[in-house]
């Protein structure tokens, strides 16, 4: 009897046994009033952000905006160069993290027990890769990717050059930077998926005599793209967002011309954002470019963000389903 | 679903090759986090070793208030480009501390408040209107942010309260709480969702109506994940860096005010990392920071993941 009771409760824990006495009466108005105010503040400045920035920004946005380069000092033009730099880094970002975060989501999921240290070990380190704070990997991109590698490189190959050839900040740079910093992003959602593939599928794979890589290239990932494509898209959502990674690492405040080199610097939409609002001689005058820029940014955002949503849900449906 | 496989006779070679490719692979974010210790640290070293460096930037004038002219009194000063260069990270610290408690105000109670009404009161619809509008939130560029602060807050705050400064810890700190809420509150509300059903059960046999249910029952089950969620989203609260560099206003100011410009660790290394020479004092001081703000985002992040970890054992024990 005794020993029955120690195995329903395992562990001692204070207030195990707790007295509770209810008030019928009560009926919780003010604790739901509140928590519900809690709500409706959030959203309020939701709202209020994303209206603002939507009315300020909405006249500035026309064809000349998008496809033509700033002028005189940023007081008009456009902001082309700022939006194709962004489009280069994260394609640049995708190539670097996609395979890496696929590849370490199947070995924690196909190829090590969920308990073994090695598995721990890397689950850590994704957590705490994932709470670095953004200016951190900043510097270690400029320490490491262009002192370290670039400088490297430089030494051991253009020596006779000079100048840097790749020890300076480039756009190779801040996509690495960047691919780091959103790795975690892609490997959770890289799990997911494939925590909702059957083991039916690939018992059935060996059953046909396919071997274990057979069946991660011909079952497992075929079934886990809608996951691996949510991951790729909320990496770029949240890389081109980021500004602190990539202000040492290969941003630039204005160039005459498009990267069309691995070890070109290159604007950004985010940095522009950031120059324009802190640099500029004339607030006033770039206000309207500011505000159209910013709303550039937000939307590129949102609808990347919706678009992953949609296929994260639809993935979950099917799994319910099955 | 009819698939039609063959598959090729094995090869052991290519089995062998695959297998080592893909966990050398797993093994990238740990190599990662190895290397950014590594190699932010490594550049902060000449501090400890350096005795250049350490002529204006010792351990003890990095903490330490200093007679920086003879017969005046002693303080804490951040001037890394004059003449006579002051490297005491105090008032960064301060700065740091006080743009980040605010945020803490602002986003705790609505970031836990909105947990518990969407995981304990709302109903199937308003919840599908409360998540996505905090994942909304949450994917607001923080350079989007701090461009809201800058024009927008700064002004309202300003006219509302009469200030005499626009960028102030205040302002910067309100926008950092915007960076805040989804990660107090998505923490806290999972936390909150995990506890078992029996729980809440056991409580409405005995009498406890919905609301009761979640002050006596839910919430105190819960509350590790809650603590969790506040510990994570103070880490983000001290590392970001975009909002402060853009909010604050980045004047290192020693006071009590919370309506005062501050200069933040992190914003002090964006500000001034373009600008300084390759190894000098000043960069090492920098990156001097930037370890101190990796070191201190690990502790935090480690922590609030071993609450994270012993709580959902807790439950799910609980449940078997």
């Amino acid at each position: 009897m005794n020993h029955q009771a120690a195995t329903a409760t395992p562990t001692t824990r204070p207030g195990a046994i707790v007295t509770l006495e209810f008030h019928p009466k009560t009926r919780g108005h003010i604790p739901r009033g509140l928590t519900l105010a809690a709500v409706l503040i959030i959203l309020v400045i939701l709202a209020v952000i994303i209206g603002n920035i939507l009315i300020g920004g909405i006249s500035t946005i026309s064809w000349e905006f998008l496809s033509h380069p700033p002028e005189q000092g940023m007081e008009a033009g456009g902001i082309f160069p700022a939006i194709f730099g962004t489009v280069a880094l994260v394609i640049l970002m995708v190539i670097a993290v996609v395979p890496v975060g696929v590849m370490t989501a199947i070995y924690l999921h196909e190829y090590t027990p969920p308990t073994s240290r090695t598995t721990r070990l890397i689950r850590v380190a994704i957590n705490n890769l994932a709470g670095v704070p953004s200016i951190v990997f900043g510097l270690f991109g400029l320490g490491f990717f262009i002192a370290f590698v670039g400088g490297g490189l430089d030494s051991l190959f253009y020596a006779e050059d000079g100048g840097p050839v790749w020890g300076q900040p480039a756009i190779v740079w801040a996509a690495l930077t960047l691919a780091l910093l959103t790795l975690p992003v892609v490997i959770v959602s890289t799990e997911e998926a494939l925590r909702t593939i059957p083991p039916e599928l690939k018992d059935a794979s060996y059953a046909l005599g396919g071997t274990k890589l057979q069946t991660i290239w011909r079952i497992i990932i075929p079934h886990a793209a809608p996951g691996i494509l949510t991951g790729s898209i909320l990496a770029v959502s949240r890389g081109a967002g980021e500004v602190a990674p990539i202000m040492f690492t290969g941003a630039a405040y204005y160039l005459p011309y498009l990267p069309t080199k691995l070890n070109d610097q290159f604007m950004e939409l985010g940095y522009h954002i950031y120059v324009m609002a802190t640099q500029s001689p004339d607030v006033e005058a770039t206000k309207p470019l500011l505000y159209g820029t910013v709303l550039v940014l937000l939307v590129l955002t949102f609808i990347l963000n919706s678009v992953a949503i949609m296929i994260r849900s639809r993935m979950r449906k099917n799994r319910a389903g099955s | 679903m009819i698939q039609k496989l063959k598959f090729k006779p094995k090869s052991r070679v290519r089995e062998f090759i695959g297998e080592k490719l893909i966990a050398l692979n797993a093994f990238a974010a740990l190599i990662a986090i190895l290397l950014i210790f590594a190699f932010v640290f490594k550049e902060a070293v000449p501090v400890f070793t350096d005795s250049y460096i350490q002529e204006d930037a010792s351990f003890d004038k990095l903490i330490f208030q200093q007679e920086y002219y003879e017969g005046r009194p002693a303080k804490w000063s951040w001037q890394p480009n004059s003449e006579a260069p002051k490297y005491s990270l105090y008032p960064l610290f301060l700065g740091t501390l006080k743009a980040a408690l605010i945020a803490m105000l602002f986003a705790i109670p609505l970031g836990v408040g909105a947990a518990i009404y969407a995981s304990e009161f709302a109903s199937r619809r308003l919840r599908e209107i409360i998540k996505p509008a905090i994942e909304t939130l949450a994917a607001i560029p923080s350079v989007v942010l701090g461009f809201f602060a800058l024009m927008i807050l700064a002004t309202v705050l300003q006219e509302t309260l009469g200030l005499t400064f626009r960028l102030n810890a205040l302002n910067a700190g309100i926008a950092l709480g915007l960076a805040v809420i989804p990660i107090v509150f998505t923490v806290a509300e999972d936390a909150m969702t995990s506890v078992p059903r029996s729980l809440r059960d056991a409580a409405t046999a005995l009498g406890a109506n919905p609301w009761q249910v979640s002050l006596t029952t839910v919430l105190p089950a819960a509350m590790p994940g809650i603590a969790a969620g506040v510990v994570l989203g103070f880490g983000r609260a001290v590392g970001e860096t975009m909002i402060v560099l853009m909010a604050s206003g980045n004047a290192a100011i020693i006071s009590a005010s919370f309506l005062d410009s501050v200069r933040t660790f992190s914003a002090t290394i964006a500000a001034e990392l373009a600008e300084v020479v390759f190894g000098s004092t000043h960069y090492t001081v920098l990156f001097m920071i930037g370890s101190l703000l990796f070191v201190f985002t690990f502790l935090i992040n480690l922590g609030g993941d071993v609450i994270l970890a012993r709580l959902k054992e807790r439950l799910q024990g609980r449940i078997g």
